[in-house]
């Protein structure tokens, strides 16, 4: 096994045992005291909630994580029997069925009862309503921070004052309530430099796709290197750690000229470079990245993974101004953008990752998404030039990955590009 | 000669295309794709072959200084009694089959089966005599719908068991129409078809003769269509059906720039440049709703042939709104819309009106309908669904140049043709046929 073999599965294990350690927290709340808050990761407030020693709880990381391990298809039968409709977001169904089934988290242990529910972006509609459905579940508080949505494509001091009031008056409130802790803003403060730090190098890790040949797939490989900034970990010197070692390992890659790793290895030669839209779906992950890595292609530039913060765009988490950058974070993530701002960042990632196309996976139970994707589409097509592939699946519901039909139009997106690399002719 | 082959395993039928080196297409061959798409592309390339012989027949036929009215007179009697020999040879294969079935030991079956395989070779002659009409041209459904005729007859003038006799077909066509016959078949079959004419002109003999002697190199072959995956060729050798379409509709229509293609499964809208080249397109995804097999499922549940959807519902008085396109609730809205006394003709035009839609959908999601816009695939030879969709365009994109060709079935075989075509002009071709013929490839 080579070092960089070695160097790899050093940062995996670290969040590996992140993750353990999490939910075995998690898991013994009850025992120990610990509180715990659930929270989404688009707009999360980890450090704030980590100031009051309160545990983040993330719904649609469980749900994710349920259809990655083959779970998602029972929780949302069971959702369903419940009377939730076929149309419903399938992360929400899959966790209402989980919690049916004994609210048994991904590492098979039993999660806690939430002592707060925390709505800390309303981007996305279905969170209210998953959360509503929540409260009725477990009948605990809820606090929520509505977040200005970036219509015009500019945070104004107006919407940060707006965001700022509401955490001091509403959002701090309430974690002191849950956790009986009094507001800690020096704390506050040492979270949010450790998260800059690892913000630093998580940019460093996905810019590097920029190279040719990329060492790093930045959608699938890149699910797996926001996980911990996505999630719980933000602000710990956990995640500090796991993005030094990760981007150490990258560098590594970089410097022997590999390309990323796939579910075969190393991959081979690297023939496309394409950036995608929209999340990749988790009951098939595998076969789906294959689809990828078979054709030789690689994601050099994924929107997906700015879901939970745009770092890229120069954004970090700044201990100065605590609630501000607080704010500035919730408002920012990707899913606020407005339309003209995502097509801006699309055409940006093919031009400065050097992408062939764009792909949007287009998902079926997530209408807010879903929306004006086919209007991004075309517009990215015409400022770059570069042909632009569509296809649709969905999050964790496993009837809607059609195997056979997703594959045939990628070989077609690739053949379509190769064609227009060539002038026409053969290959 | 050098040709060039393309190979369209569609879930349907299989269709294969010669080029030469003009990229003139010399040769056609069609076969239904019968869940085993090694026999089906094998049967399709022997039937394109035999197609490409005929081409070069007629060539030497114009060598020869036949006339021209003359010379297509002779071809179309020859090629019918070519059928019937190809026919006949089916049919001693069915037989043989048929008689070693364990069921048909038993003299209350042996004896009528004997009496109707007898009979189906006799009335072969009537069934490809001049004007005589066949429902298809698939040795399946020509014997299949013969067989069970007479088996009919058995049973209500012998008091034969009609469901046994009818069993014993279905055990034995799979294996019969996967006994393929094979590219030699021009030269086995046509010196018959030759000696069944009223009169056997010696031109022709020696015309047949030269035309069995031309050596077919077979310098590149695509495949396509979702059964290519089966194909044992190298990678760079199949196409996406996608590109296949756009290209084979582009040098069909030249002036295309949008495709529809309503296949038996899936539908597909392919923006295409100047030069074929795809640059957008959009496929039905998660459902097949509103494809070819709709009008299929409709066709059983009216007991009607396909082919007679379109002109029933060009009959519609008053098409009713029908806005369902799930192929399983289509059984449930027709019958629904004929308990309430809707004309069947009425229902049946809003049937059609709802796929189009559908597809109007798929082609407004890949970038519109732009000038000239080629149709293909099954549905484009229902008059119906031609008729609504003309209307359907010119009311959403203005006036526009709709092509429809009769082979349009051949699309997809015709632009893997073509890639294959350009494939050896880019220096790839032969030493991967070789490759492919010695790993026991077909082409």
């Amino acid at each position: 096994m080579s070092e960089a073999q070695v160097r790899k599965d050093r940062s995996q294990e670290r969040q590996k045992q992140m993750i353990a350690e999490h939910y075995r927290r998690l898991a013994r709340c009850g025992e120990t005291g610990e509180k715990n808050v659930y929270t989404y990761v688009p707009g999360n407030l980890t450090e704030l909630m980590r100031s009051f020693h309160a545990l983040p709880v993330l719904p649609e990381i469980n749900a994710l994580q349920s259809g990655m391990r083959g779970k998602s298809r029972d929780y949302i039968a069971a959702a369903e029997r419940d009377g939730h409709s076929e149309d419903v977001c399938t992360y929400v169904k899959c966790d209402i069925g989980m919690k049916r089934s004994g609210n048994v988290g991904p590492t098979g242990e039993r999660l806690p009862d939430p002592d707060l529910l925390l709505l800390s972006y309303t981007g996305c509609f279905t969170f209210l309503k998953w959360f509503e459905l929540l409260r009725e579940e477990y009948d605990c508080p809820v606090v929520m921070l509505h977040v200005p949505y970036q219509g015009d494509g500019v945070i104004t001091d107006a919407m940060r004052k707006y965001v700022v009031d509401q955490l001091r008056e509403k959002v701090i409130p309430a974690l002191e309530k849950a956790t009986g802790r009094a507001y800690d803003e020096d704390l506050l403060r040492e979270n949010l430099a450790r998260s800059a730090k690892a913000e630093d190098d998580l940019v460093w890790v996905l810019q590097s796709a920029r190279n040719r040949p990329s060492p790093i797939d930045a959608y699938f490989g890149g699910v797996y290197y926001i996980g911990p900034i996505f999630s719980a970990f933000r602000g710990t010197e956990d995640a500090v750690l796991y993005y030094r070692e990760l981007r150490e390992e990258i560098e590594e890659r970089l410097r022997l000229g590999k390309g990323p790793v796939t579910p075969d290895g190393d991959m081979g030669e690297e023939r496309f470079r394409v950036v995608v839209e929209g999340p990749p779906n988790w009951t098939s992950f595998r076969e789906f990245w294959k689809m990828f890595s078979d054709e030789g292609a690689v994601v050099v530039a994924s929107t997906y993974t700015k879901v939970g913060g745009t770092y890229d765009l120069g954004f970090r988490h700044d201990p100065s101004r605590p609630l501000e950058t607080l704010a500035e974070y919730c408002m920012g993530c990707y899913t606020n953008l407005n339309l003209p701002s995502r097509v801006d960042l699309l055409a940006r990632y093919v031009e400065e990752y050097a992408a062939d196309g764009l792909l949007v996976n287009s998902v079926k139970s997530c209408n807010s998404f879903s929306a004006g994707q086919l209007l991004m589409l075309r517009e990215v097509e015409k400022r770059t030039g570069k042909p632009a592939g569509f296809i649709e699946s969905d999050l964790v519901d496993p009837r809607y990955f059609s195997a056979a039909n997703i594959k045939n139009r990628l070989e077609s997106w690739f053949q379509m590009i190769e064609q227009k690399r060539s002038g026409g002719g053969g290959r | 000669m050098r040709t060039w082959t393309g190979i369209d395993l569609g879930s349907t039928t299989t269709k294969a295309v010669v080029l030469d080196e003009g990229a003139r297409i010399i040769g056609r061959g069609i076969t239904n794709s019968r869940s085993n798409y090694d026999v089906a592309c094998r049967v399709a390339l022997a039937e394109a072959v035999i197609n490409t012989r005929f081409f070069l027949l007629s060539a030497e036929l114009d060598r020869a200084g036949v006339p021209p009215a003359r010379r297509d007179s002779w071809l179309e009697e020859m090629g019918r009694r070519f059928r019937e020999q190809q026919y006949l040879g089916q049919l001693a294969v069915l037989r043989e089959i048929l008689l070693r079935l364990p069921g048909a030991s038993a003299p209350e079956e042996r004896h009528p089966l004997a009496r109707i395989l007898d009979r189906m070779r006799e009335e072969t002659d009537a069934l490809f005599a001049a004007g005589a009409e066949r429902k298809s041209d698939f040795f399946r459904d020509i014997a299949g719908s013969r067989y069970l005729r007479l088996a009919e007859e058995e049973a209500r003038e012998k008091g034969a068991r009609f469901d046994a006799l009818a069993g014993l077909f279905d055990k034995a066509i799979l294996d019969a129409e996967n006994t393929p016959t094979g590219e030699g078949d021009f030269e086995r079959y046509g010196m018959a078809a030759v000696g069944r004419m009223r009169t056997a002109p010696p031109e022709l003999r020696g015309a047949v003769e030269r035309a069995v002697r031309v050596d077919l190199e077979r310098a590149g072959s695509v495949g396509t269509g979702y059964g290519r995956a089966r194909l044992p060729f190298p990678r760079r050798q199949i196409r996406s059906e996608i590109l296949c379409h756009g290209l084979g509709a582009h040098a069909m229509f030249p002036g295309t720039r949008t495709v529809l293609d309503i296949g038996g499964q899936d539908t597909k809208a392919i923006q295409v440049d100047e030069a074929g080249i795809v640059t957008s397109f959009q496929m039905n995804d998660r459902c097949a709703a509103g494809c070819g097999r709709y009008l299929g499922y409709i066709a059983d549940e009216m007991n009607l042939g396909l082919h007679e959807l379109g002109p029933l519902a060009g009959q519609a008085t008053r098409p009713v709104r029908i806005n369902s396109t799930c192929t399983v609730f289509a059984g449930a809205e027709l019958r629904e819309r004929l308990s309430l006394g809707e004309q069947r003709e009425d229902i049946l035009a809003g049937l059609h009106r709802a796929i189009i839609l559908r597809a109007m959908s798929l082609l407004a999601r890949s970038g519109g309908v732009a000038d000239e816009f080629t149709f293909t695939g099954g549905v484009a030879r229902n008059s119906t669904a031609v008729s609504v969709l003309r209307s359907l365009v010119r009311d959403n994109y203005g006036e526009r140049r709709i092509n429809i060709s009769p082979d349009s079935i051949y699309t997809g075989a015709l632009g893997a043709a073509l890639f294959a075509l350009r494939g050896s002009a880019a220096g790839h071709g032969a030493e991967e046929e070789a490759a492919a013929s010695a790993a026991g490839g077909h082409p």
